[in-house]
Order: C-alpha cells, then sequence, then structure tokens
C-alpha cells in the first residue's frame, strides 16, 4: 500500500510537467541561444557564440540594460524605504490601522495593466489631475510619458506605486516577530520612544527581513513589463526600453528565436544571482 | 504589534497627518478612475477641472465598454482560466509535497533539488521555448495554452511541503491502519490540516493568474480567448485611444472582482500574500 508505485502514483504527474514546462524549457533556451534559430524556418544551424557577440555590440540591449538597472536602482530603495515607514507609522498606533493596512495594499492586487491605463489618464498633459495641479502653480505642464528625460522615472514612480503595499505587509510580519520584552528593556534603558527605540530594537530585529524584501523587489523590478508595453512600447526613442520588453520584441515581433534566446540566458543571470541571495536568507532564516 | 501608547499626541497627529498624505497618492489613481467612468465626454475634456462628475455619463461609459469589446467574455475567461490553473496546481503538485514531506524514497533527494533549482526560474525565461512547443503542436489559441504552463507550481510544491513537514506521522499511520490509500491519506488528512497553507496559496495564485499580462499575450491572439488584462489592452489601442471615460469604466469593470473578494477576506488576503511573500 505505501510502496514504490505509491510514491510514482504521487509524483509523477509533477516531475513529467516540470521537465516539460521548466527543465526542459531552461535547457532548450540556453541550447537555442547557440543557433540562428527563426521559429517557421525548417531549418536551423549552430552559429556558436555569435548572438552573444552581436548581444555586446548591440545599442539596443546596452540601453535596455541600463535602462532596467536605473529602474531597478530607484524602484528597490524607494519602494523598500516607504513600505517599512508606511510599516511602522501604521503599526504605532490601532487608530485607523486596519483601514490604512487595506489601501496601501490595494495597488499590490489591482490589475496592473489596467491601472497603468489610469496612470496615463492622470499623467496626461492637457486632462490629467496631476497636470492640473501643476498648472495651478502657474508651472509648465510635463509630459510625463512622451518627454524622454522624464519617462523613465515615471514607469519607476508607477512601480514603486505598485510595490509599497507588498514590502509593507513583509514589514509587518517582521514586526510582529520582534518580542515584546525588548522594548520593555529599551523602555526601562530610557528608549522608551521615537527613533532612539527604532535605531536600538526595531531595526536591528528587521535586518533578514528587509535584505530578503531588497531581494524580492529587486527580482521584480527586473522583470518590470507591463506598464512599458502598454505604455510607451520603449519609446520615445528607447528611453524606457527594458530588458524583458527588448526579449519579448526580438522573439514575438522580430521571430529572432535564437539571438532572443542569448538575451533571456542575460536575464536568468541576473535574476538566478538575486535568487542565490534569496534562498540564502531563507536558508539562514530557517537554522537560526 | 507592540508599540502601544508609546506615541505622543503630537506624534499622533503628525501620524495621520504622513499617511494621509501616502494615502493621496496610493488612492488617487482609484478615485480618478471611478469618478471618470461616471463623466460624460464633454466634461472629460472640458477645460475646467473637476474631481466630481457635474452630469452623468456612467450609462454611456459603461455600455461603450460593454459593447465596443465583449468584456463579459474576457471576465469569463479570466474566472476559467484561473480556476482552471488553481484546480489543476493542486491535483499536480499536493500530491508530490506530500510525497516529499513524509514519504522516504529512491531519488527524493534530486526532486527536491530540482523544486529548489526550478525555483530560481522566472516564467519569463521559459516562455519562448514552450511557445515554439505549443506552436508546433498547435496548441496556441487556446484554454489549454493559457492553462497547462502553469499547472506545475515548483513554489506551491515547496510552500505545501514545509506545511506538511509539520503534521505529526501519528496522524498517517493511524490512516494507513485504517486502510486508506495514500491518495486518501493526501486529500482526507494532509489537505485538511494544511488549510491555511491551501488558502494562501490560492489567493497569491488567483492574482497571480487573473493579472498576469505576458504569458497570455504571446499565447494568444484571438479575441474570443482574451484574459480580463489583454481585454483592457484591446480596448486601449482599439478604441479612440483618447476615449477616456469607457476606458475607466473597463478598467473599473476588471479590477472590481479582485477588489470585492479582497473586501470581503482583507485579512486573508493580506495574511497569504505575507506568507507567499515570506516562504517562496
Amino acid at each position: 500500500m505505501s510502496g514504490r508505485g505509491s510514491v510514482l502514483l504521487l509524483t509523477a504527474p509533477a516531475m513529467l510537467l516540470m521537465a516539460v514546462f521548466l527543465i526542459g524549457p531552461l535547457l532548450a533556451v540556453v541550447a537555442l541561444s547557440f543557433t540562428n534559430y527563426q521559429l517557421g524556418q525548417p531549418s536551423l544551424s549552430f552559429v556558436g557564440i555569435a548572438n552573444y557577440l552581436e548581444m555586446a555590440e548591440d545599442e539596443t540591449v546596452r540601453v535596455s540594460l541600463g535602462n532596467t538597472l536605473v529602474y531597478a536602482a530607484v524602484v528597490v530603495p524607494a519602494s523598500v524605504a516607504l513600505g517599512l515607514g508606511a510599516a511602522l507609522l501604521i503599526e504605532a498606533e490601532p487608530s485607523l490601522r486596519g483601514f490604512y493596512r487595506a489601501s496601501y495594499f490595494l495597488p499590490v492586487m489591482a490589475t496592473l495593466i489596467a491601472m497603468a491605463i489610469v496612470w496615463e489618464f492622470v499623467l496626461d498633459p492637457r486632462l490629467g489631475v496631476v497636470n492640473v495641479v501643476i498648472k495651478s502653480f502657474g508651472w509648465k505642464p510635463v509630459d510625463f510619458l512622451h518627454d524622454r528625460k522624464i519617462v523613465l522615472f515615471t514607469l519607476c514612480g508607477i512601480g514603486v506605486w505598485q510595490s509599497v503595499g507588498f514590502n509593507m505587509v513583509l514589514f509587518m510580519a517582521g514586526l510582529t516577530a520582534v518580542p515584546r520584552e525588548l522594548y520593555e528593556a529599551a523602555a526601562m534603558d530610557g528608549a522608551g520612544r521615537g527613533f532612539e527605540r527604532f535605531r536600538l530594537v526595531t531595526w536591528p530585529m528587521l535586518g533578514p527581513v528587509t535584505l530578503f524584501t531588497v531581494v524580492i523587489t529587486a527580482i521584480r523590478a527586473f522583470q518590470v513589463f507591463d506598464t512599458v508595453q502598454v505604455l510607451t512600447d520603449g519609446g520615445p526613442n528607447k528611453a524606457s526600453e527594458v530588458l524583458l520588453h527588448t526579449i519579448f520584441a526580438e522573439a514575438f515581433n522580430f521571430f529572432r528565436d535564437g539571438y532572443a534566446a542569448a538575451l533571456v540566458v542575460m536575464f536568468l543571470v541576473f535574476i538566478v544571482a538575486l535568487s542565490a541571495v534569496r534562498l540564502f536568507v531563507l536558508g539562514r532564516g530557517r537554522t537560526a | 504589534m507592540t508599540a502601544g501608547q508609546s506615541l505622543s499626541p503630537m506624534g499622533r497627529v503628525l501620524r495621520h497627518l504622513v499617511l494621509m498624505t501616502g494615502l493621496v497618492a496610493m488612492l488617487g489613481p482609484f478615485v480618478v478612475m471611478l469618478v471618470t467612468s461616471f463623466k460624460p465626454k464633454a466634461e472629460i475634456f472640458a477645460a475646467d477641472f473637476h474631481l466630481l462628475p457635474r452630469q452623468w455619463g456612467g450609462g454611456e461609459n459603461y455600455l461603450t465598454a460593454l459593447t465596443q469589446v465583449p468584456l463579459l467574455g474576457f471576465l469569463l475567461n479570466g474566472a476559467i482560466v484561473s480556476a482552471a490553473i488553481f484546480l489543476l496546481q493542486v491535483l499536480v503538485n499536493v500530491p508530490a509535497a506530500y510525497a516529499l514531506a513524509k514519504r522516504r524514497f529512491r531519488g527524493r533527494g534530486v526532486l527536491f533539488a530540482s523544486v529548489l533549482v526550478c525555483l530560481l526560474i522566472p516564467y519569463q525565461a521559459v516562455a519562448l521555448p514552450i511557445y515554439i512547443l505549443f506552436f508546433s503542436a498547435g496548441l496556441l489559441n487556446s484554454y489549454a495554452a493559457l492553462v497547462l504552463p502553469f499547472t506545475i507550481s515548483v513554489f506551491g510544491i515547496f510552500l505545501m511541503r514545509q506545511f506538511f513537514i509539520g503534521i505529526p506521522d501519528d496522524l498517517i499511520d493511524a490512516a494507513r491502519i485504517d486502510g486508506m490509500s495514500e491518495y486518501r491519506i493526501v486529500w482526507s488528512v494532509m489537505a485538511p490540516s494544511a488549510m491555511p497553507a491551501l488558502v494562501a496559496f490560492g489567493i497569491f495564485s488567483l492574482i497571480a493568474h487573473w493579472n498576469d499580462y505576458f504569458w497570455p499575450l504571446i499565447a494568444v491572439s484571438n479575441e474570443e480567448l482574451f484574459t480580463p488584462p489583454l481585454g483592457i489592452a484591446f480596448l486601449k489601442l482599439n478604441g479612440e485611444g483618447t476615449a477616456y471615460g469607457p476606458l475607466m469604466a473597463a478598467a473599473t469593470i476588471v479590477i472590481t472582482p479582485l477588489m470585492l473578494a479582497f473586501l470581503v477576506a482583507q485579512r486573508r488576503f493580506i495574511e497569504g500574500i505575507t506568507f507567499t511573500g515570506l516562504k517562496g
């Protein structure tokens, strides 16, 4: 009844699907990156590292990678800091706690594509409420999504708006794990409130959660796609081109699958490096 | 937590002041979306701005959103796809999680190591080979194309295994003595004991797949199979790009199902996301 057969029955569907949809495709994408495969073409040939050499010379890829790094460099610190701030302030007192928590969390769940279109309207140079406010100060309206100096930071702003609530709930979970006695001890030593208490008790206890939140947010930042695809298409003039959008265009607009596969491998290297940190933190957290 | 009465009266006022300011940014887009969906076109394009509608244009906006594209059909597709994904995820991954947690067998270490390795793979990275596979198999443009790649969830296996490990072996032994098959044990003993983890995973899965845009964009081009995110992008591209009234109405319709679920089961949602965020 509990022999080999039953184990196979329990695990076979998962193993099969893992092979077909994860491990197989992972190997396939690495293999494809050394070929000139194009969808629909009858033949493909091995081209060695030609795709990787082309990638190194490709101006679009350089811009795209740079933009993705800038995006992560803005969104990660901003949304982690704001998430921490929101968590600390909301948990500091019971008054309106549930209301704040739900409101700050709302953007995490709302369909991002729908909200991106709402943001486009909110930021419209002529009709948008943000520019109505800007104009009421007598300033010139800002074309948030078509000005090439601003567009990437506009997308960063939407990214921060969407991730603050996610980071906030992670920090809230971290806060509940801080032992009450520590606060009492700190109060007896005269660090009962405000910044001193945060510096001496809360912050050191939140260390692991913070590292973890930074890594998750960075991984999510590298996967930015929806807002770019629906709002700017990488423009104007590649000013908001990001890695996943470049990969998407090469693979599904131009069908240059071999080259797209090489880009995917680069994308994977970034994600796996970040995820390795995450697993390391996770492992340490469990043994500690 | 904790902090209890540690805020001074001044601190209390400051707390509300800062949080309310943040609230304007967090909820602002939702408010604009809702009020704009009620405004007639002339008012949306008027030179002077009023937050609240002066004339009622809601009927026309919602009617346009629902008739210009088959929005209700898109919602139904979203529900079918999200439900099918979660159901299959449970059927495929919960038994595997049980085997990894409670059974000793040859190859268990390798299987668990594969799960950990696969946890590192973002699904966008394997989308291209899966697309080529489905293209060759003639599976693109089908519900199967939208659902199948997500039936395996190494994250689900990992999460459920963590939870199953804590369930006492005595419970399983007792079930075996009662003559239960391994499958019965999974569904009648393990799954009910792991309800909190299962609910958290369900909420995580629902949010992820209801909102997913990347894979449906690749897998289907047939309008009849569009999920809500594809549908609203389609409305934007195919309507007059500036028909903001109907667009805001469509956005409201698309986000409402999850928002209602959230309002009903707020605590569960936040716990689910926290739980899956921390463990995953």
